[in-house]
């Protein structure tokens, strides 16, 4: 009896220390990696690549990938939010919600490769774009869609009840309690959503592999925006940082280029997803002291 | 004039909810047309071409024609095979190391882990693809051919590393979400009978949160699963059925990205590609109906114990 009760000691304490072992591994892990990455990418770095020219820097990419994930948050933000307002406020249980559900669900599971095919088929074979930001940004919102539309969702649903209730008490229709009392309330958590969606855009290369096309030739002050070197201009190819370093990788050529273009997208990346997280840690704590 | 403003009111109440709806509507459709097309678009290999499913899925013979006559074999079994292997080397990987580091967080170290460990693990949930796939290329596949003296790095092994890294903060983080979410009566019961942290851990916490748990490494198989450009950086690309862990391949994914644009539209090749992606696609339906089927599971536990308490 006793010799078990030591045995299961034992055991106990030789399980403890594999875990902590598990868990500084991977911890130190992970930074080396980001370290490998970040300080990798700029201490290989000359100070040309970080212009804007035709070729051998990351200027125009940075630019362009700041630019389709802006316009790709402009097409799926207004939708994705009607739709989880809709969930959240309109739904009723029934077969056309669980569908709905259901159909999010496979959305937010796609492969993006799947999701890029689909892009190249509608956007370019069937409407004729040719290679081009739109396309490519028309691809991503297709992937952040179901992302902001569950954030909303939970953003209403995690507001205390006693909102809505109050706002009807004064006379409000549904419209104007969800407006102008749920909405605002919410648009924190929604734009925490909002930043991790615009996070997984940045890094998305494998929907963008037939949709945006590569090589980006801007001319910065041609402000004609039908021009094809206009930077505004949507109809253009746009190489993101993230095609870039697949192209790069294809060719095998100029290592220290997509060093840094890994460290800069790695940066965005992280500064964003810390952003995300500082702004749902803020909510919390406003939450926590108005219960109390 | 009153009567006026009040049917103002609602026409824009109805006006609203249209839009909303319409919003619930888009997401629908979105679904239907894209699971549409890759009917549309995948069936042409078996409608007119000609294949069967059998050879499709279990021939390893891969040789479409590029042009619109077809008579080429459209064998994707090499590529159903890399998947399966990279997907599976990268699930034994992660999940002991995974399953370690969430029971870190939850039962070990639960203020470390809540405050630091998960912020970070989660951060890391979130870093593209392409980067793992370029640090894997520059870092892991180097290091292979040093290591094991090997021609080349590029390998089943170092695709499953790097999905391994990739897929690891989602096993993490949903498993430590299923075992935060066991009843903390459990433990104090294990430990009142006198069980040692390991105990209650591995006899009782463990079995308790299993379907959660699980759930998590279907997600991250299916996010190993969907993976292309990744995998395509380090696995070296050969058309020819794997022998080891060491050996080149290619996997659905990537063969898909390294193809689709050359193959002409409409051509034999890039139907039998379409068919990938619809197999792709009934893939991570198939994960989802796990997921779901782990979830009711789960559900219909809590339930019985809730029973028993009464």
């Amino acid at each position: 009896m006793k010799n078990r009760i030591r045995k299961a000691r034992g055991v106990d304490k030789g399980m403890t220390v594999v875990f902590y072992a598990v868990a500084i591994f991977f911890f130190l892990l992970l930074a080396a990696f980001a370290g490998k990455v970040i300080i990798g990418g700029f201490a290989g770095a000359s100070p040309e690549m970080f212009a804007f020219a035709r070729k051998g820097s990351i200027g125009n990419q940075l630019f362009n990938t700041i630019y389709l994930v802006f316009v790709s948050l402009v097409v799926s933000v207004p939708i994705g939010v009607c739709a989880g307002i809709y969930l959240a406020m309109y739904a009723k249980q029934g077969v056309f919600t669980r569908f709905l559900r259901m159909c999010i669900e496979t959305l937010s599971s796609l492969p993006s490769i799947v999701v890029g095919l689909f892009g190249y088929l509608v956007f370019l074979v069937f409407m004729g774009m040719g290679k081009s930001l739109l396309a490519g940004a028309l691809s991503v919102s297709i992937l952040t869609l179901p992302l902001i539309t569950t954030t909303t969702e939970d953003a209403i649903k995690g507001l205390p009840e006693g909102y809505y209730q109050a706002s009807l008490g004064l006379g409000a229709t549904k419209w104007q309690s969800i407006f102008h009392v749920l909405l605002p309330a919410c648009i924190p958590r929604i734009m925490t959503g909002v930043i991790l969606a615009a996070g997984r855009g940045f890094g998305e290369a494998a929907v963008l592999l037939y949709t945006t096309g590569s090589g980006s030739s801007l001319r910065w002050g041609n402000w004609d925006i039908t021009s094809p070197t206009c930077p505004l201009n949507l109809l253009r190819p746009a190489e993101t940082l993230s095609i870039q370093i697949w192209n790069l990788q294809v060719n095998g050529q100029d290592r220290a280029l997509a060093n840094l273009s890994s460290a800069v997208l790695m940066l965005l990346v992280l500064l964003f997803s810390i952003g995300a997280n500082a702004l749902s840690h803020r909510i919390a704590k406003k939450n926590a002291g108005e219960n109390t | 004039m009153k009567k006026n403003k009040s049917y103002g009111m609602f026409s824009k109440e109805y006006f609203w909810r249209g839009l909303m709806t319409a919003g619930g509507l888009f997401v629908i459709i979105l679904t239907i047309v894209i699971g549409a097309f890759l009917i549309y678009k995948g069936s042409d290999t078996f409608t007119v071409y000609g294949h069967s499913l059998g050879e499709f899925l279990g021939s390893a013979d891969w040789e479409p024609m590029d042009n619109s006559e077809g008579g080429g074999a459209v064998g994707a079994l090499i590529f159903i095979v890399g998947s399966l292997c990279t997907c599976g080397l990268a699930l034994l990987i992660s999940t002991p190391f995974s399953l370690g580091s969430a029971i870190f967080m939850t039962e070990i170290s639960p203020k470390f882990g809540e405050k630091f460990y998960r912020p970070v693990v989660e951060i890391f949930a979130g870093i593209p693809s392409v980067v793992y796939g370029w640090v894997g290329l520059t870092v892991l596949v180097p290091a292979i051919k040093t290591v094991f003296n090997r021609q080349v790095g590029h390998s089943i092994l170092a695709a499953g590393l790097v999905l391994a890294l990739m897929i690891f903060p989602t096993i993490t983080t949903m498993a430590a979400d299923a075992i935060r979410s066991v009843s903390d009566d459990c433990r104090k019961a294990a430990y009142g009978l006198g069980s040692t942290r390991w105990q209650t851990t591995y006899r009782i916490v463990i079995p308790a949160a299993a379907p959660g748990i699980i759930s998590g490494i279907i997600m991250g198989l299916a996010r190993a699963f969907g993976e292309a450009l990744a995998v395509a950086m380090v696995i070296g690309q050969t058309t020819a059925l794997p022998t080891s862990i060491f050996s080149t391949t290619k996997t659905l994914t990537t063969e898909i990205a390294a193809q689709m644009g050359n193959a002409m539209e409409g051509g034999e090749m890039k139907s039998a590609l379409w068919t990938m992606a619809l197999l792709l696609f009934l893939v991570s339906l198939l994960f989802i109906w796990l997921i779901h089927f782990c979830g009711s599971r789960q559900l219909a536990k809590e339930k019985k114990d809730a029973k028993g308490k009464k």
